[in-house]
């Protein structure tokens, strides 16, 4: 599949750029600091990752199951034919749920526009799913920051979905009442 | 330091449990997607161990050489709004993939940099990252959804920065 590929591509790009730097960063740490810290570094922070396996595992498997028993076209579905405050929740707890990269976020978020979803809901859900998917918090932030920054992160970041989304559909609604285009698509 | 102990454990177990709801409903199915679930969720994670592992450790090495002066005064804990408004910049301007945004993010926090500049910058990384937005979003969505979307999100993770400012957590 096209998706994965180019995924798993750019990934790749990414983390071989760190890992350069990083390897730099840690010949610049041993040969200032010596041995001793380089390995207290390497020790604390693996510690830190070796306890958060099992949380990534477990998120891995919540989504690769959920991928197969949640179908996209239920969730466009589901989305699309709510409105007001509701279609706003709606839309943000799907964003937190669904799992998969940008390849299947926008187009479901494209599909709710086009099933008749306002733009506020379409821009609650992209939201949801960038702060408050728990796919990305368990497999990448957690072993990074740990339970207790992330845990925090997420309760704050809680009312942001919905506030996007008013923000969006008022905007819309200015934009329309000046003479401009009300299609988002 | 005890009770997240506890709470890091219980949350673990309910996320067990969620896996083992999921994968029995995939059972009831077919066994093929009971499978293929199991099969893809357990390759994706080892295909990421060695990728997160690299940032992590990465985020300590660079965190060990960047010069804690310079990131204290622009984003240290101290650094207020101003900070929370620089790190939302940088967010909105650092290119590639989850590693690079998470290495960064957790480097500047172990060098000295405040929490709330850090959920700032996290935020804005995730919300509306240049570079995301003209590879993936403009291909996607109309142009215009796009500029909209990126314009009422500027302010959320200042709003996001601010609430941590507020409430002294993390």
């Amino acid at each position: 599949m096209a998706e994965r590929r180019r995924r798993i591509r750019s990934f790749e790009w990414s983390t071989a750029i760190i890992a350069s730097i990083s390897v730099a960063a840690g010949v610049a740490v041993y040969l200032r600091d010596g041995t001793e810290k380089v390995l207290a570094i390497l020790t604390k922070d693996l510690q830190l990752l070796v306890g958060m396996l099992p949380k990534m595992a477990a998120g891995c498997l919540i989504a690769a199951f959920v991928t197969r028993l949640l179908p996209r076209e239920v969730v466009a579905r589901v989305v699309g034919s709510e409105s007001g405050l509701l279609g706003l929740l709606v839309a943000m707890i799907m964003g937190a749920v669904l799992p998969g990269g940008p390849l299947t976020i926008y187009p479901v978020a494209a599909a709710f526009l086009v099933l008749g979803a306002d733009v506020g809901t379409a821009v609650a859900f992209i939201t949801a799913w960038n702060l408050l998917g728990y796919n990305r918090a368990l497999i990448w932030e957690l072993p990074f920051f740990g339970p207790e920054f992330v845990g925090w992160r997420i309760l704050i970041a809680l009312p942001l979905p919905i506030l996007g989304g008013l923000l969006a559909r008022t905007a819309a609604r200015m934009i329309a009442k000046r003479g401009g285009s009300d299609q988002w698509m | 330091m005890d009770v997240m102990m506890i709470i890091s454990v219980v949350i673990a177990i309910l996320l067990w449990l969620l896996v083992a709801v999921l994968a029995f409903i995939a059972a009831m199915r077919s066994k093929a997607l009971f499978r293929e679930g199991a099969f893809e969720g357990g390759r994706d994670f080892l295909v990421l161990i060695p990728r997160v592992m690299v940032g992590v450790v990465g985020s300590g090495y660079i965190a060990a050489v960047l010069p804690p002066d310079l990131i204290a005064n622009w984003i240290g804990p101290n650094s207020g709004v101003i900070g929370i408004l620089i790190a939302t910049l940088i967010g909105a301007a650092t290119p590639g993939g989850a590693v690079v945004g998470f290495a960064i993010g957790a480097a500047a926090l172990k060098s000295g940099a405040g929490a709330p500049q850090v959920i700032a910058y996290s935020t804005a990384w995730s919300l509306y990252t240049i570079q995301r937005l003209l590879n993936w979003e403009i291909h996607m969505m109309a142009p215009r959804f796009v500029l909209l979307r990126a314009a009422v999100s500027f302010p959320l993770p200042i709003l996001a920065g601010l609430g941590a400012l507020l409430l002294g957590k993390p």
